[in-house]
């Protein structure tokens, strides 16, 4: 039975031979950067020792790099970038608004608890 | 991917009824809340993971170090083992998503084709991870030290080879004078935990006691993971000292003053919740990757099968295509904060 209430969103999503190109060639493009990117780190990370004088900016610099893969990989990959923003918004808010309390209350407490263990007060 | 999402609709009627304002549907939007929750849980994770880091500071180990490792290669390739995982699941991610591509043409032979590549990057990530624990569980030659202050250290330095052992009392398998050449490095391990090793004379399982000829080691070094008495976290032993102090515990015939390698509850590289959290994360993510596959070989079934074609889309592919990046996204994380940083 043919049903008029549904709309199949899923019948909209084809491309035509010559957009296909385009798409993957946008696919080639982001792969070649990820990959730079993991190079980049693992080469930083064997040359650049955790003891070195330039270890927090390298560490910061790999959370960066970091935040930018995994932007591609979901703009791109997942294609949340070519959702409507309604649908992009509702997934990556809630989402940010938790991490970010997270690691706020993962960095105060762990580094309470730190100094709580090396003064030897418990 | 473009489609309907990229349609101006009217906000009224986008969000008047009878249409999705999300202009999506269902099964994707679904998709995308379970990815939500399954982020949550893995950041808590990995949250969790940083707190008792932070907790611990100098204590805990550091990635570069402990992983080191290449297969068929041995040491001091440090962090290359987890970016060709890295690369391994990036590349499988690529591969899923040509194959959403060629479903958004129709391209039935498309989608199969890259759906199998994906598949055998899965594969071929899980058995890396399956590696990568069995080096973690066994350890290094070396392992971790327990200095006669009551600290703990971990050893830096070119294991010497044990050249065999020279049986000097019979026991019930060994008689005086025999040279046993194998499976020396387990065996000696094995004495040591148990404390079984005194003066370079080693107690086998047989009850035979012999004379361990061993190679001499080369620019050891010990670094301090637990205070004692004298030394604290973060001291560094020099080469002078290090070989004595080691040696000492070696020999002690007590047990349990090297561990080797990682179990639950005592690993060597660090502090007890650093091998918990290494089997949870990885091991975790592991699973997802495991019924990624499972998940992807379902759908292959179905394509092969022709169910998508005569469905007049393959929006199936997106939707496992969705949860497999995410699987990669969650490796991108762990892969920084738990080997990188």
């Amino acid at each position: 039975m043919e049903r008029d209430d549904i709309i199949e969103y899923s019948l909209d999503i084809h491309h035509s031979e010559e957009h296909g190109k385009a798409i993957r060639t946008k696919i080639w493009k982001v792969t070649a950067l990820l990959t730079a990117i993991t190079a980049l780190e693992v080469v930083l990370g064997s040359q650049i020792k955790q003891s070195s004088d330039y270890w927090q900016a390298i560490k910061w610099f790999f959370i960066g790099l970091t935040l930018i893969k995994a932007a591609y990989i979901v703009l791109i990959f997942m294609h949340l970038g070519d959702e409507k923003k309604s649908l992009k918004y509702m997934i990556l808010v809630p989402y940010f608004i938790f991490i970010l309390y997270l690691i706020y209350i993962l960095i105060v407490e762990a580094l309470a608890v730190n100094s709580a263990w090396t003064l030897n007060v418990v | 991917m473009a489609g309907h999402a990229s349609k101006e609709i009217d906000s009224s009627a986008l969000w008047g009824g009878k249409i999705s304002p999300f202009s999506t549907s269902y099964g994707k939007m679904m998709m995308w809340f379970f990815l939500v929750s399954d982020a949550l849980t893995f950041s808590g994770l990995l949250v969790a993971y940083g707190f008792t880091r932070h907790a611990c500071l100098d204590a805990w180990p550091i990635g570069e170090e402990t992983f080191n490792s290449m297969p068929f290669l041995g040491h001091g390739y440090p962090l290359l083992y987890v970016a060709l995982m890295t690369f391994i699941l990036i590349v499988s991610s690529v591969t899923m998503v040509l194959a959403v591509e060629a479903g958004h043409r129709m391209d039935r032979k498309g989608v199969t084709k890259w759906l199998i590549a994906t598949i055998i990057g899965g594969f071929f990530f899980v058995g890396s991870q399956a590696w990568e624990w069995s080096h973690f569980i066994h350890g290094s030659e070396f392992g971790k030290v327990e200095l006669t202050d009551g600290s703990q250290a971990i050893v830096k330095g070119h294991f010497g080879e044990i050249e065999n052992f020279k049986v000097l009392e019979a026991g019930k398998h060994h008689k005086k004078g025999d040279v046993i050449t194998e499976d020396l490095l387990h065996e000696f391990h094995h004495a040591v935990v148990a404390g079984n090793v005194e003066n370079g004379i080693i107690t086998l399982h047989d009850g035979s006691k012999a004379k361990v000829n061993k190679k001499a080691d080369h620019g050891m070094t010990l670094v301090v993971k637990k205070d004692g008495g004298t030394h604290k976290v973060g001291d560094v032993i020099p080469e002078s000292k290090a070989c004595d102090m080691y040696y000492e515990a070696i020999n002690s015939g007590t047990p349990n003053r090297v561990v080797y390698g990682a179990d639950l509850q005592q690993n060597e590289y660090g502090p007890q919740q650093y091998g918990q959290f290494f089997f949870f994360i990885t091991g975790f993510h592991g699973f997802h990757v495991f019924s990624g596959v499972i998940i992807n070989i379902i759908i292959l079934m179905g394509v092969i099968s022709g169910t998508y074609h005569k469905r007049g889309h393959y929006e199936m592919i997106e939707k496992t295509g969705l949860y497999w990046h995410f699987v990669d996204l969650v490796w991108v994380f762990v892969f920084t904060f738990f080997y990188l940083v």
